[in-house]
């Protein structure tokens, strides 16, 4: 599904990743952590297609085709979807109306017909009742006004309505309460299947109680430090990351 | 990084893809005005006697005034005498003869824009009363309308055929003593339009098609007059989303309404005049006056705009809220991109009692552009329980653009009840990238985004013209996406 090899990406001249791999196979879960800075974030922005990150080595394969060629837009359609850590507000544009361009889009990409108002808002009440989504929310501008829990249950409902190939969630799990950390990982669990992957950059233990990762890594120094199982992830807990330091140093 | 949004910079960064010179032979007067040359123009119109003598009052008035500087613009000194006053309407055979003579773009944003196929000859300087009258729905269209007495003509033929309706009219709501473009304005006006709607008659149409056409033909100094009596109604549409050939700098329209008991008028306009280059070469000055006059009680008017086009636009249509309970509304969207300049707003003047109105004003900034909103809410004394609610927004695209607003409120009357809302948004490369990430092209992104901005005044155009805005603001906001 992804293969990342080498990659190497600098922001304003100063390098934050520096030759970092990872392969995920179709199906999988995968969970990134990492310390503050360390560039979960500057990772999964790269994979969307942000600007500003300039690349300056190695290569990113989705499906065996490079996505470093493609516009963010292209990728998108071609079945990356990144759940922002800090989902923009844009005023004036009606959320539903927003989503529906947003699966129309899609859509057309794929060669399937655009739904219409009355197709979509079907498909929006199914997917709906799995998030709790308070159907107020629809009604409003994009995130516009949402409390920090109702964006990022906005961002698995997009998700949700989307169903893309590679799903990035970007601290999804920061700042929800425990019943919204249920019904976003509840969201997840319901997208796994054996064609999609997931990748999770999180800092707490607790999403992935509900989210069972294959496989957990920390990215530190520039590149993925340790991986492991999803028991790393309760050793993190218990022990920090400074001994991931000490390892990576000692193995470099 | 480089800066925060280059990308949106370099997708308002757009070349005026309407812009084409034209060379037109033409009966111009020399350049330069005096009393002999106001006196010429009239003739040439075999114009009745109280036109002169109005147009000759309007000019020695002028005289004394000067240009005003109070407007958040700036430009060039503009030399009056550099300007020809009269030019006969072009001959036909001045102009194209058929689609195959006129610029492929012009005919593609014409396209682009949805244009009726019978319009775009028309529009482009073809021999416009022929295309005209050779469509027979404008025929149908003349005919139903005389039917009900309703008369809608040029303003030269209405001095012609209706001289006691215009002599009764004329200058009442902008007397030609209002300002400077206004007596200017009144003193050399070419042409323009006149309407007058009877006693309790429901116009079956949008006054649109019509003006469109005429709209090819209006000189520099147009002048227009509606008139709606009692119970009447009237939806009136100026201008055009598509460009429309014009050689000359200075425009100084003048735009009078007048609203008789329970009488209501909508008038709509869509402004698109050539901008000037990214250097602000070459634009257009637009400097209106348009006002109208709740006269009846009961009575209504609200102007609805989208100002794309122009230089510099200078424009307040304004209501004067005379009779009890009338009510007035002032809709605007205004872009200015490049580095065109808009300063525009509306004056509510509310005398009567009873009286509401609204003013809803979006200003959409770009590139250098600069928008100002200017409005003055006035409540006299007599006005007894008069209401205003004023919202003001402003959305910037890129960081070298500005946006200003002066709201101004004078209240004598204490039972007054005022409201004033304003806000200022920004466009960001990080909503761009946010549609974008859910398959949202950027272009689409953007017009998604100025479109949800625009919304409460687009409500207020005819469904028509309402799609036809927003292609055009599609269009205006067209960019090299790199
Ligand atoms: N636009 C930018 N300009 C300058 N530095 C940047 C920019 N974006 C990211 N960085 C830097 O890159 C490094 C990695 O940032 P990133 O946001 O990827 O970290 P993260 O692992 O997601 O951190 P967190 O856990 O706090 O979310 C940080 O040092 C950050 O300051
Ligand atoms: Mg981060």
């Amino acid at each position: 599904m992804l293969e990342i090899r080498d990659l190497r990406v600098a922001v304003d001249g100063k390098d934050i990743l520096i030759g970092l791999d990872l392969h995920v196979a179709p199906g999988e879960v995968h969970a990134i952590m990492g310390p503050n800075g360390s560039g979960k974030s500057t990772l999964a922005h790269v994979l969307a297609g942000r600007e500003g990150y300039e690349v300056t080595g190695g290569e990113i394969l989705f499906e065996g085709h490079s996505l470093l060629d493609l516009e963010p837009e292209e990728r998108a359609c071609a079945g990356v979807f990144l759940a922002f850590q800090y989902p923009v507000e844009i005023p004036g544009v009606n959320n539903t109306y927003f989503l529906k361009a947003a699966v129309n889009a899609i859509r057309r990409h794929r060669g399937q017909s655009e739904l219409d108002a009355m197709d979509f808002l079907t498909l929006v009440r199914e997917k709906l009742g799995v998030l709790h989504l308070d159907e107020s929310l629809l009604r409003r501008g994009v995130n516009v006004g949402f409390s920090g829990g109702e964006k990022k249950r906005n961002e698995i409902f997009q998700l949700a309505l989307m169903e893309p190939k590679l799903a990035i969630l970007d601290e999804t799990d920061s700042g929800l309460d425990i019943d919204a950390l249920k019904d976003v990982a509840h969201g997840v669990n319901a997208l796994r299947s054996p064609e999609r992957s997931t990748i999770l950059v999180t800092h707490y233990q607790r999403l992935l109680d509900h989210i069972v990762p294959d496989r957990v890594h920390v990215l530190s120094g520039g590149r993925i430090a340790v991986s492991g199982g999803s028991e790393l992830a309760r050793e993190l807990e218990s022990r920090g990351y400074d001994w991931v330091r000490e390892e990576a140093a000692a193995g470099a | 990084m480089d800066t925060p949004n280059a990308e949106v910079d370099a997708l308002v960064r757009r070349e005026y893809q309407h812009g084409f010179v034209t060379d037109l032979e033409s009966d111009t007067v020399p350049p330069g005005l005096d009393e002999d040359v106001v006196r010429l123009i009239s003739r040439k119109k075999g114009e009745p006697e109280f036109l002169v003598e109005w147009r000759l009052k309007a000019y020695r008035h002028w005289l004394t005034m000067a240009e005003p500087r109070w407007a958040n613009v700036d430009h060039s000194p503009i030399d009056y005498n550099e300007i020809s006053y009269y030019s006969a309407p072009k001959s036909k055979e001045d102009g194209p003869k058929s689609l195959d003579e006129v610029d492929p773009k012009l005919l593609e944003t014409y396209e682009k824009l949805g244009i009726p196929l019978e319009e775009r000859a028309a529009l482009a300087g073809i021999a416009v009363d022929a295309v005209f009258d050779s469509v027979s729905v404008a025929t149908t269209f003349k005919d139903k309308l005389a039917e009900q007495g309703i008369i809608f003509c040029a303003f030269s033929e209405a001095v012609r055929e209706h001289p006691a309706l215009v002599e009764q009219y004329l200058g009442t709501v902008v007397p030609y003593t209002d300002n400077f473009f206004a007596a200017l304005n009144s003193a050399v006006f070419s042409d323009g339009s006149f309407c007058y709607i009877p006693k309790g008659v429901r116009c079956p149409m949008e006054l649109s098609t019509y003006f469109r056409i005429n709209a090819a033909k209006t000189g520099q100094f147009e002048r227009t007059l509606v008139v709606a009596d009692e119970g009447s109604y009237v939806s009136y549409l100026e201008g055009c989303t598509a460009p429309v050939r014009d050689e000359n700098q200075l425009h100084a329209a003048v735009v009078e309404l007048v609203a008789l008991e329970g009488a209501e008028i909508k008038y709509s306009t869509v402004q698109n005049w050539y901008p000037g280059d990214e250097n602000g070469v070459g634009g257009i000055y637009n400097f209106v006056t348009k006002r109208g006059d709740c006269r009846g009680d009961r009575s209504k008017i609200s102007w609805t705009q989208v100002e794309t086009g122009s230089a510099i636009t200078w424009k307040y249509p304004s209501c004067i809220l005379r009779g009890d309970h009338s009510v007035g509304a002032f809709y605007s969207v205004a872009l200015s991109n490049l580095r065109q300049q808009a300063d525009t707003g509306t004056k509510m003047i509310h005398l009567g009692r009873n009286t509401r109105s609204t003013i809803v004003s979006k200003g959409i900034s770009a590139g250098r552009g600069q928008n100002s909103y200017r409005g003055l809410v006035q409540i006299g004394k007599g006005a007894e329980n008069a209401r205003n609610y004023t919202q003001c927004d402003s959305l910037l695209m890129g960081d070298r653009c500005g946006a200003h607003t002066f709201p101004y409120m004078e209240v004598r009357n204490p039972s007054a009840n005022v409201e004033h809302e304003a806000t200022t948004s920004k466009i960001s490369d990080d909503q761009l990238f946010y549609c974008r990430q859910r398959g949202i092209g950027e272009e689409d992104a953007v017009s998604m985004i100025v479109n949800g901005f625009c919304k409460e005044v687009f409500r207020e155009l005819p469904m028509e013209f309402a799609v036809e805005a927003q292609k055009l603001l599609e269009v205006s906001l067209e960019g090299a996406v790199g």
